[in-house]
């Protein structure tokens, strides 16, 4: 199925990709407009971080095609664009250990030199601002916080550019549910003040119903059901609907 | 039939396809971590912290090491000249052997251990946690922010390590040699002067900075490639020392090789 979409930033277009004899994207179609948030859910294994990945150029697709805001993403120079204008929380926040957490969220301007060290601390603590944490945090290592409060610091590195486009890899992963629901309330204010397009893969159907606009359900490698997120409920797709109340007997088999 | 008569040739020429392709990755990945060493942009701050892991802390074991080397050195010099009653070569035996030979190698050696295994777990770690694809979404490239400070590093001070390790090894010599086997300690010092030339303690440092450089390189490239979680990383740290610890060995034979057909 192909999602259709007005004015999409991202388009990926019989998007193929193997590892050996494993296909795990078998012609995957997919758009997302810009302001618009898509949850991309399914189970283990069928290839959710796998399509980020080649959207965002960590993985070299087979075949298919990659659109972004209408250019082919082909080559190195094409890649870069698409990395400088988008933003992407990873699922266990991949904050570097080395650096101080307002090191971790300037990192682009600090390494862009584009500003002075001390104005990029400063933005990088406004930045903070915008997820609730505190001044303090600034000069603490990422090991020193919680998983909670490194997947907002995640956040916030990855909306300090402004960026036009967000990622998300499973942002409530290994967090409590109320921690979860504020990571969630999080990514629906800065998504939403940013105007950005969003694209998240989760399990969690709390983060689906907050966060989507629209639902993709992506199974063997392609999308089987696609709609706004207010029709989950009655889809009429038993994929969808196994997965949405979480039955171990259906047409999807449990991955063991 | 013909199948299982050609069996040992496939897997035969599996391997060498499998050591030859790994070979080219090496290579292609040495290439662009050294062409990221000598082009902008550098990240200083990155390669000053570098220096520190990798030379400063690594000081006690390096030097330690020189001691007992330089002592044991002296002790089998010693007895071997015995026997043509040339003990008196001792300073002069020991303080080439060192700074030719065992202190540029040891310390080579060790640093594989302390460093290559260090970099590799902690490359490695970054890798199965995403810290490497996370710097590719922030437009940063690993051998520009990781690899390149590191070789940088291990390159300037593992042969700044070496020439500490020199002048402790020698002191080994000369502590053996005065305590327990009777030698003038002034005496054994001026000897040790006059024999030693530039070129031995230079050829030493110039080994030094090849392995430190190759010590770096094989950590980041493991540890670049580890996958599969803990296990991946231990792995690549592993692998890290074996590997460089045996192009050390490598390498030092070639050098030595070339510094004696140039005549250094």
């Amino acid at each position: 199925m192909t999602q259709s979409a007005n004015n999409p930033i991202l388009e990926l277009r019989d998007v193929v990709k193997s590892f050996g004899s494993k296909h795990i994207l078998q012609g995957l179609n997919l758009s997302v407009s810009r302001g618009e948030s898509l949850v991309i859910i399914g189970g283990s294994g069928t290839g959710k971080s796998v399509s980020l990945k080649c959207a965002l150029g960590l993985l070299k697709h087979d075949a298919g095609e990659i659109v972004f805001d209408g250019k082919p993403v082909k080559d190195q120079k094409s890649v870069e664009d698409v990395r400088e204008r988008t933003g992407m929380l990873f699922q266990g926040g991949a904050l570097f250990d080395s650096l101080k957490i307002w090191e971790n969220v300037a990192f682009t301007k600090i390494n862009t030199g584009k500003v002075s060290r001390k104005i990029a601390k400063q933005e990088a603590i406004e930045t903070l601002a915008k997820v609730r944490l505190g001044a303090s945090v600034a000069d603490q290592y990422p090991s020193e916080l919680s998983g909670g409060m490194q997947k907002r610091v995640a956040l916030a590195r990855a909306i300090i550019d402004k960026p036009e486009m967000i990622f998300f890899d499973e942002p409530t992963t290994g967090l409590d549910p109320i921690t979860a629901d504020a990571v969630n309330d999080l990514i629906v204010e800065q998504v939403k003040a940013l105007g950005a397009a969003a694209v998240t893969i989760t399990h969690d159907m709390a983060s689906v119903r907050k966060i989507a606009d629209t639902v993709a359900m992506l199974y063997e490698g392609k999308i089987i059901w696609c709609g706004p997120v207010d029709r989950l409920d009655d889809s009429g797709n038993e994929y969808i609907d196994q997965f949405v109340h979480g039955r171990a007997q259906g047409p999807i088999q449990p991955a063991m | 039939m013909s199948s299982t008569v050609f069996n040992p040739f496939a897997a035969i020429g599996r391997a060498f396809l499998g050591a030859t392709s790994e070979i080219g990755r090496l290579a292609i990945f040495a290439g662009r971590t050294l062409w990221a060493c000598i082009t902008p942009t550098i990240y200083l701050r990155e390669v000053l912290r570098q220096c520190a892991q990798i030379g400063f802390y690594s000081l006690p074991v390096v030097g330690l090491t020189a001691v007992f080397i330089g002592a044991a050195l002296a002790l089998n010099i010693y007895t071997g000249g015995s026997r043509f009653n040339a003990e008196q070569f001792v300073p002069n035996i020991v303080v080439l052997g060192i700074t030719r030979e065992l202190g540029p190698a040891f310390a080579g050696l060790m640093l594989a251990g302390r460093v290559g295994a260090g970099i590799a777990a902690e490359i490695g770690a970054m890798r199965v946690t995403e810290q490497i694809d996370a710097l590719h979404t922030l437009s940063a490239k690993p051998e520009r922010f990781l690899f390149a400070p590191r070789v940088i590093a291990a390159t300037l001070t593992l042969p700044l390590l070496v020439l500490i390790a020199d002048i402790i090894g020698v002191m080994g010599g000369w502590l053996v040699s005065v305590g327990a086997l009777d030698f003038n300690g002034t005496i054994y010092l001026r000897n040790t002067m006059e024999f030693v030339t530039f070129n031995d303690v230079i050829t030493g440092l110039i080994k030094a900075a090849v392995f430190g450089a190759i010590i770096a390189i094989m950590g980041c490239y493991q540890g670049n490639n580890s996958k599969g979680g803990a296990g991946g990383v231990g792995r690549a740290a592993t692998l890290a020392v074996v590997s460089g610890a045996v192009l050390i060995l490598a390498s030092n034979y070639v050098l030595t090789s070339i510094f004696v057909q140039v005549g250094l």
